[in-house]
C-alpha cells in the first residue's frame, strides 16, 4: 500500500477509478474534514463535488472521484466513516450500476472562419449556447465524463477555448424498494 | 428566558453534569470569563500547569489511570497550538480527552487578531472531532456530544473552541439526557454484531495447534472487565499470550501464559511465537510497525483473527482472515460463552509441543545483561525499582526512548491502567505531566515517572505544578547524558557518528529539585541504588532521583527496522545483514 519494506506483501489489485458518494451533515468544516483525510493519508482526489441535497435535514452529498487499488479504496471508505458528521459512504463501482454526469461550461473563441464548424460540433454533442447580455459564446454541455472529454478534444482542434467542469456527480441506479 | 446563564456558566455546568472533578489548564485573555466562573464555584478543581503542553499530557495521564475523561482548559492562539502535540498523542493512543480552547470574539475571527489562530483548522487532523461554537444556545449540547464522542467507540480527543463573546453571552442550558445524538455520529455496533464471525473465530481457536493471543491497548480502553474476560478466555484455551507496549497489564506478567511484550524491543520468545504460530488472535491491537517488523515476513503461516472497535484498523497493514468489529468485552464475553456451550477443548498434545518450543526460546534469556563492577546498569535500576515497589499500588509513566523500553521490559505489570506511556506518537516529555495527572486521580498511590535525562527536560517546568499541589510524584531518571535511543541507532546504523545526541551542560538534577523545593536524590553506584529508591518511595514530596547509569548501554533484544520477527538482534555483536540494514536505515 505504501512503498517501503513495510509495504503489504499481499497481492494488490490493479489501480482503478472509483466514485464514492458520501452523505454528510451540512455543518461548518465538514468538507475540510473529508479532503483533509485524503491529503493527510496520501490518497488521491481526481474530482470532488458537494452540494446540499436535503434542506430540512441539512444533509449534503459529496461525490468524490478517486483512483486506487481496491485495498486502498476500501481503506478510504473506512477512514471516511470515522469522520463524525459522515452518515454513509457508498462505492458506486461496487454497487454495480450507477449513473454519472457532469456539467462543463465552455467559452469558445469564435471567428467567421470557424463559426460553422463550431456550431455543427455543438449541435452534434447537444451543447447548448448560453445567452447573456454580453453576447459571448459560452456553451453548456452535460453528460458522462467521456462524452465531455471527446467534445473538448474535438472543439480544441477547431479553436481556442476556456473551460470549467463540475466533475462528475453520480447516483446508484439500482432500484430501491424503500426510500431511506 | 429567566433561566438564561452565561456561556462560561454553561461550560462549568456542562462539566459538572458530566461528572468532571478536575480540569488541567492555563489561563489567558480569551478564556478569562471561564476562569472567572471557575473562581466562583467549588465543585471542579483546577490544576494550573506551567505550559499548556503539560496540561494535556496530565489530562491523558489522569484519563488513562482512572478510565475517566481528561479535561483541558487553555486560551486561544499559543494556548491552543501548545496542546497540538498532546492532542495528537491522545489521538494515536486513543485517550478520551476534552480540550476547551478560548477564541477571539466572533466578530474578530479572521482578522488576525491578537492571539488568534485557526484552532479548529489546526487541530482537525489530530482530534476525533472538534467544534467552533458561535451560538451560546448550542454550547451545552456541544459539550454533551463532545464527552460522548470522546468516550464512545475508539476513544480520542475532542476539542471545543469558544469565542470570548460566546462565553459572555447569555443562553439556555440543556441537560445531558435531553440531548439526542444521531447514531451516525457515534460508534454503535448492532446488538447481534458479527455473530457468525465470532463462531468462526472460536472454532478456529479450538482447532489451533500453535495459538497465540496478541493483546493491545484496546483491551485497556474497554475497561477493567475486558482484562478480566481476556484473562479468563486465555486461561480456558491455555494459549500463550503476548502484549503490545500499550497492552501491558491486561494479562499479569506473572501469569503462566504471559510471554511479555512483543515487537521491536519485545521478548525473543514472544516474537518467535508470533512468527511460528498457526492461529493469531489479535484483541485490540493494530499491527503497528513497531510490532510487525517487516510485513512480508510477518507471521507467514498463521490464520489471523482481529478484534477491533475501529473498522479502519482491519486490513490496514496486515490482511486478516476473521475480522470482528466490536468492543473487546462484548466480543470476548461472547467468545467465552460459545467456547463453553460447544465444550471446545484445544488439542493438549499439540499445545504441549507448542509450549515446549516456546520454553526452549525462553532459555535464550533475551533480557540477559551483566552488571559491571559498581556501575549501575539501567536495566538493573528498573529491576530494583520494581522489586522495591511491587507491593505498593504503583503507577508507572515513562518518557520516550531507551528508558521507556527498559521500563516495559523490566517492570512487571499485574494490572491494567497502571502503565502510562506514549506509544503511538512517541512523545518525549509525556511522562512527567502524565504522572502528575495520574497522581491527581490517585492521591494515595505511588506514581513514578521512569525518565531519561533528555526527555525529562522537555517538560521540566511542571516541577512547579507538582510542588504547588503537593503531588508526591517520583521522577526516576536513568541518566546517561545521551539521548540514548538516538545514540543506539547512530551506533548501529550510522557508523557511530553521534551527531548531536550527547547532552552537554545538563543541570544538576538534585539542585534542580531543591530549587523547586522538592527533594533531590542521587545514586552513582549499585551500593547507593536501593537506599535512594527506598528514600524516594518514603519521601512524601515530589522527588527527582538522578540515577547515574552506564552511558553506552544498548536496548536489546531488538528487531532492527526492515527485519522480521525471527531476525532479532540479541546483542551488538550480532550484525544485521547488510542489505536489510540499508533498507532499514530509511525507516523510522
Amino acid at each position: 500500500m505504501n512503498k517501503s519494506v513495510y509495504a503489504s506483501p499481499d497481492q494488490v489489485s490493479e489501480t482503478k477509478r472509483h466514485i464514492l458518494t458520501v452523505l454528510v451533515d451540512n455543518e461548518p468544516g465538514v468538507l475540510a474534514r473529508v479532503i483533509g483525510m485524503f491529503s493527510g493519508r496520501g490518497y488521491n482526489i481526481d474530482s470532488l463535488n458537494v452540494a446540499e441535497v436535503s434542506n430540512d435535514e441539512n444533509i449534503s452529498r459529496i461525490t468524490i472521484v478517486t483512483h486506487g487499488t481496491s485495498e486502498v479504496v476500501s481503506q478510504i471508505e473506512k477512514q471516511l466513516l470515522r469522520i463524525v458528521p459522515v452518515h454513509s459512504v457508498t462505492n458506486l463501482d461496487q454497487e454495480g450500476s450507477s449513473v454519472e454526469a457532469e456539467v462543463a461550461l465552455v467559452y469558445i473563441y469564435i471567428s467567421d472562419t470557424n463559426k460553422k464548424k463550431v456550431y455543427q460540433l455543438c449541435d452534434l454533442y447537444r451543447a447548448r449556447k448560453i445567452e447573456n447580455e454580453n453576447n459571448t459564446t459560452i456553451f453548456e454541455i452535460a453528460g458522462a465524463s467521456e462524452r465531455v472529454n471527446r467534445f473538448i478534444k474535438e472543439i480544441n482542434e477547431i479553436t481556442k477555448i476556456e473551460i470549467v467542469r463540475s466533475g462528475p456527480v453520480a447516483i446508484s441506479s439500482i432500484q430501491k424498494n424503500e426510500e431511506e | 428566558m429567566n433561566n438564561e446563564i452565561t456561556g462560561a456558566e454553561i461550560v462549568l455546568k456542562s462539566l459538572a453534569e458530566q461528572g468532571v472533578e478536575v480540569v488541567f489548564g492555563y489561563p489567558g485573555g480569551a478564556v478569562l470569563p471561564i476562569y472567572d466562573t471557575l473562581f466562583k464555584q467549588n465543585s471542579i478543581k483546577h490544576v494550573l500547569v506551567r505550559q499548556e503542553g503539560g496540561a494535556i499530557h496530565a489530562a491523558e495521564g489522569y484519563a488513562r489511570s482512572t478510565g475517566k475523561t481528561g479535561v483541558v482548559l487553555v486560551t486561544s492562539g499559543p494556548g491552543a497550538t501548545n496542546v497540538v502535540t498532546g492532542l495528537t498523542d491522545a489521538m494515536m493512543d486513543s485517550v478520551p480527552v476534552v480540550c476547551i480552547t478560548g477564541q477571539v470574539p466572533t466578530h474578530l475571527i479572521g482578522s488576525d487578531a491578537f492571539q488568534e489562530c485557526d484552532t479548529t483548522g489546526i487541530t482537525r487532523p489530530c482530534t476525533k472531532h472538534n467544534y467552533l461554537v458561535k451560538d451560546v444556545n448550542k454550547l451545552s449540547s456541544v459539550f454533551h456530544e463532545a464527552f460522548t464522542i470522546a468516550q464512545n467507540g475508539r476513544p480520542g480527543p475532542v476539542l471545543i473552541d469558544i469565542p470570548k463573546d460566546v462565553q459572555f453571552a447569555k443562553g439556555s442550558y440543556e441537560e445531558k439526557n435531553k440531548i439526542i445524538i444521531p447514531s451516525h455520529r457515534l460508534f454503535e455496533p448492532s446488538p447481534d454484531f458479527e455473530k457468525s464471525k465470532i463462531h468462526e473465530a472460536v472454532e478456529l481457536i479450538a482447532k489451533a495447534k500453535k495459538p497465540i493471543f496478541y493483546i493491545g491497548g484496546g483491551c485497556i480502553n474497554s475497561g477493567p472487565k475486558a482484562s478480566r474476560l481476556v484473562r479468563e478466555f486465555i486461561n480456558m484455551v491455555g494459549s500463550p499470550v503476548t502484549m503490545t507496549l500499550m497492552g501491558l497489564g491486561v494479562v499479569g506478567s506473572s501469569d503462566k501464559n504471559s510471554l511479555g511484550m512483543l515487537g521491536m524491543h519485545g521478548m525473543y520468545e514472544a516474537n518467535m511465537a508470533m512468527h511460528e504460530c498457526d492461529v493469531m488472535i489479535n484483541i485490540g491491537a493494530r499491527f503497528d510497525d513497531r510490532v510487525t517488523g517487516r510485513l512480508d515476513a510477518f507471521s507467514p503461516n498463521s490464520k489471523k483473527i482481529h478484534i477491533d472497535i475501529d473498522e479502519s484498523n482491519i486490513n490496514k497493514t496486515i490482511n486478516v482472515d476473521v475480522p470482528i468489529i466490536g468492543d473487546v468485552k462484548q466480543v470476548v464475553e461472547k467468545m467465552i460463552s460459545i467456547w463453553k456451550d460447544k465444550k471446545y477443548k484445544i488439542d493438549t498434545d499439540s499445545l504441549k509441543l507448542w509450549w515446549d518450543k516456546i520454553n526452549k526460546w525462553k532459555e535464550i534469556d533475551c533480557l540477559n545483561y551483566k552488571n559491571e563492577g559498581k556501575q549501575i546498569k539501567p536495566q538493573y535500576a528498573v529491576q530494583r525499582l520494581y522489586e522495591l515497589t511491587k507491593n505498593t499500588k504503583t503507577f508507572v509513566t515513562t518518557e520516550v526512548g531507551q528508558h521507556q523500553m527498559w521500563a516495559a521490559q523490566f517492570y512487571k505489570f499485574e494490572e491494567p491502567n497502571r502503565w502510562l506511556t506514549s506509544g503511538g506518537l512517541g512523545t518525549m516529555g509525556y511522562g512527567f505531566p502524565a504522572a502528575i495527572g495520574a497522581q491527581v486521580g490517585h492521591p494515595d498511590a505511588l506514581v513514578v515517572d521512569i525518565a531519561g535525562d533528555a526527555s525529562i527536560l522537555m517538560n521540566i517546568q511542571e516541577m512547579s505544578t507538582a510542588v504547588q499541589y503537593r503531588l508526591p510524584v517520583k521522577i526516576f531518571i536513568l541518566n546517561n547524558e545521551y539521548m540514548g535511543m538516538v545514540r543506539q541507532w547512530q551506533e548501529l546504523l550510522h557508523g557511530g557518528r553521534y551527531s548531536e545526541s550527547y547532552t552537554d551542560s545538563l543541570p544538576d538534577f538534585v539542585k534542580l529539585a531543591e530549587s523547586y523545593k522538592a527533594v533531590g536524590l542521587r545514586a552513582k553506584t549499585t551500593d547507593e541504588l536501593d537506599d535512594v529508591i527506598t528514600q524516594m518511595i518514603e519521601t512524601k514530596n515530589t522527588v527527582i532521583a538522578d540515577i547515574w547509569v552506564t552511558k553506552e548501554e544498548n536496548c536489546f533484544p531488538m528487531i532492527q527496522s526492515g527485519s522480521a520477527h525471527n531476525e532479532m538482534m540479541l546483542s551488538k555483536d550480532q550484525k544485521q545483514d547488510k542489505k536489510s540494514a540499508e533498507k532499514g536505515k530509511i525507516l523510522v
